[in-house]
């Protein structure tokens, strides 16, 4: 548990003009899950390129298992390594089982480990079909029957559960909590997935090959300081404007253009609470705190206009020069 | 090894599977069939000519087909494969690129020789069992090993085609290119310049020239050994010039090995 099963220290790689990644520094330990997020382009599938060894870093330094996954001593970790790219079409000929025999030959296992995996997502009544013939959904279970090859200690996955209806993505996220629990890491690449939430551990977003925030959830949400909403409802219709008319610490909360919430900083929340429960013909209440993808958008949002700034400040800078 | 095993048993279950074996060996056998019987139709008459005559027209039609077979066999291969994105999936696999290439190459290899074999070799038995001599196993032996060359010279030729480009309709343009070029246009050039310009080029310098074009190794293969008067244009004149049937199969294994070579290096470059 000492060494990290992934670490990244100040890794790039930039092809040409383009930065696709910058001083990226991370790591990731057995058994933790962590959630990739950002837009097309931000970096993450380079990244798991580099973590692949794919492609090379052009500055910095990628280990996984304490080895440079480009180098040739790193080979016989490939077989531990498991990876569902974001846009994989299968042989489209050749039958589900067929590819999946292939790929598991190639990491040295049989067809009968395949059939294994198979029935595991569930598509073992169509493993005799063509690959063509299958929906979106199955070629997605199919990628992650491959990715599941030989129990690996490191996943990644690139956009899991894309095309899996509500069921397939409530066992996709089983199957990763079961290798989670097994010891395996998990990094999951995505934009802001609905449900990811209670199975990350930790949470980086990426914009434009920069490390824009990293951490756990509620760590991040402290970071970014987003309100918690509270939605009280009251016994005698009336409104909350009123109710809490006499209560100026509250009205101070009152959300603008939005009825009957309160938007309250998370370190007054608790005091904003007991304040309402004193409230008499109090109904109910609803507190909901800031989810993963308000705190994407939180970051995203500050990176652009500080970016804008930026711009803006060198356009300032450039007419000064001129005039 | 067991990783280069593997690939290239996927890649012959793919040519048997697309029908490409069936296809190939039959376009073979009819042809070579055809050839033998009536090959002699054009001098108005019918029944088995002589075998130098049947080999010299079997080389000229295989100098054609043989080549394009393997280019459309092959042009794809990796090409097509980076498209679908199995390609960067193999690269995340313990594969590495010279074993996914030598794989393909042995798989797809073998299709391409065993249909020249099959198809070709039909005709040599049929020939046999008509007159029972045994010369016939020589003269198709050689005709048919320096058909398979040319296959699996034309198969690395795509597969340089298929890494260079990044887009699968350009490696088909490509290959059409490229077979046109060896196929038509090299003895066309060549010929331009025997009858252009006047010492231009001697005799030796001529057969050296051939040597640039696999498919002209071929027919000097299996022409060579021939009647000259079954021979015409540039081809006599360098038959003249007379290497010897090592040199030329060593030629054109150095062309099967090249591209293939060279395709590993531009592999091993290639950043996806």
């Amino acid at each position: 548990m000492n060494t990290p099963l992934v670490s990244l220290v100040e890794a790039g790689k930039s092809y040409d003009q383009l930065d696709a990644l910058s001083a990226m520094t991370m790591s990731l330990n057995e058994g933790e899950v962590l959630g990739l997020f950002g837009h097309n382009g931000a970096g993450k599938t380079t990244m798991m390129k580099l973590i692949l060894g794919v492609i090379s870093p052009t500055a910095g330094k990628v280990e996984v298992m304490g080895i440079a996954p480009d180098s040739k001593a790193a080979w016989h970790c490939r077989s531990k390594v498991g990876y569902l790219p974001e846009n994989v079409s299968f042989y489209e000929q050749l039958t589900g089982l067929e590819v999946l025999t292939y790929f598991a030959k190639l990491k040295g296992f049989s067809q009968k480990q395949a059939i294994g995996l198979l029935e595991q997502v569930g598509i073992t009544y169509a493993m005799k079909r063509q690959v063509k013939t299958y929906s979106k959904g199955m070629r997605q279970r199919l990628g992650l029957a491959q990715a599941f090859i030989g129990n690996p200690k490191l996943l990644l996955l690139d956009e899991p559960t894309v095309g899996l209806d509500p069921i397939a993505t409530r066992d996709f996220y089983k199957t990763v909590d079961q290798l989670k629990s097994n010891g395996s890491s998990v990094i999951l690449c995505s934009h802001v997935l609905p449900g990811v939430e209670q199975h990350i551990d930790r949470a980086m977003i990426l914009s434009s090959g920069k490390l824009l925030a990293m951490g756990t959830l509620s760590e991040l949400r402290h970071q970014a300081a987003l309100p918690v909403e509270i939605k009280p409802t009251f016994l005698e219709e009336e409104g909350l404007n009123s109710a809490i008319a006499q209560y100026p610490k509250l009205n101070a909360f009152l959300a603008e253009g939005c009825q009957n919430t309160l938007m309250v900083p998370e370190k007054n929340k608790l005091s904003a609470l007991k304040q309402l429960l004193k409230l008499d013909d109090l109904e109910d209440i609803h507190v909901e705190s800031a989810n993963l993808e308000q705190v994407y958008q939180h970051f995203l949002l500050k990176h652009e206009l500080s970016t804008n700034e930026k711009q803006q400040k060198q356009s300032q800078q450039a007419k000064k020069g001129q005039s | 090894m067991k990783q280069i095993l593997t690939v290239a048993n996927k890649e012959f279950h793919d040519g048997l599977r697309n029908r490409w074996l069936v296809s190939i060996t039959l376009i073979f056998a009819l042809l070579s069939i055809g050839l033998t019987y009536f090959g002699a139709a054009a001098s108005g008459a019918v029944g088995i000519t002589s075998l130098s005559t049947t080999v010299a027209s079997l080389a000229s039609l295989a100098v054609f087909l043989i080549p394009l077979i393997a280019l459309l066999l092959s042009y794809d291969s990796f090409v097509g494969e980076q498209e679908s994105g199995t390609l960067l999936l193999l690269l995340t696999y313990p594969l590495s690129k010279s074993q996914l290439l030598i794989g393909k190459f042995i798989g797809q290899g073998s299709i391409i020789a065993l249909a020249t074999l099959l198809g070709f070799g039909s005709s040599a038995l049929l020939l046999y069992f008509q007159f029972g001599d045994t010369d016939i196993f020589a003269t198709y032996g050689l005709f048919i090993f320096s058909a398979i060359l040319l296959g699996l010279s034309f198969t690395g030729i795509a597969y340089l085609i298929s890494l260079s480009v990044s887009e699968k309709s350009k490696a088909a343009g490509f290959a059409l290119i490229t077979w046109f070029l060896f196929a038509l246009a090299f003895d066309l050039a060549l010929l331009a310049l025997l009858v252009g310009i006047e010492e231009g080029v001697t005799q030796q310098g001529l057969t050296q020239l051939m040597m640039l074009n696999p498919t002209d190794i071929f027919r000097l293969v299996n022409l060579a050994g021939l009647d000259s008067s079954d021979v015409n244009g540039a081809l006599a004149v360098a038959i003249n010039a007379g290497l010897s049937q090592t040199q030329l199969i060593s030629a054109l294994i150095a062309w099967v090995v090249l591209p293939l070579t060279l395709a590993i290096f531009i592999f091993k470059k290639k950043t996806l």
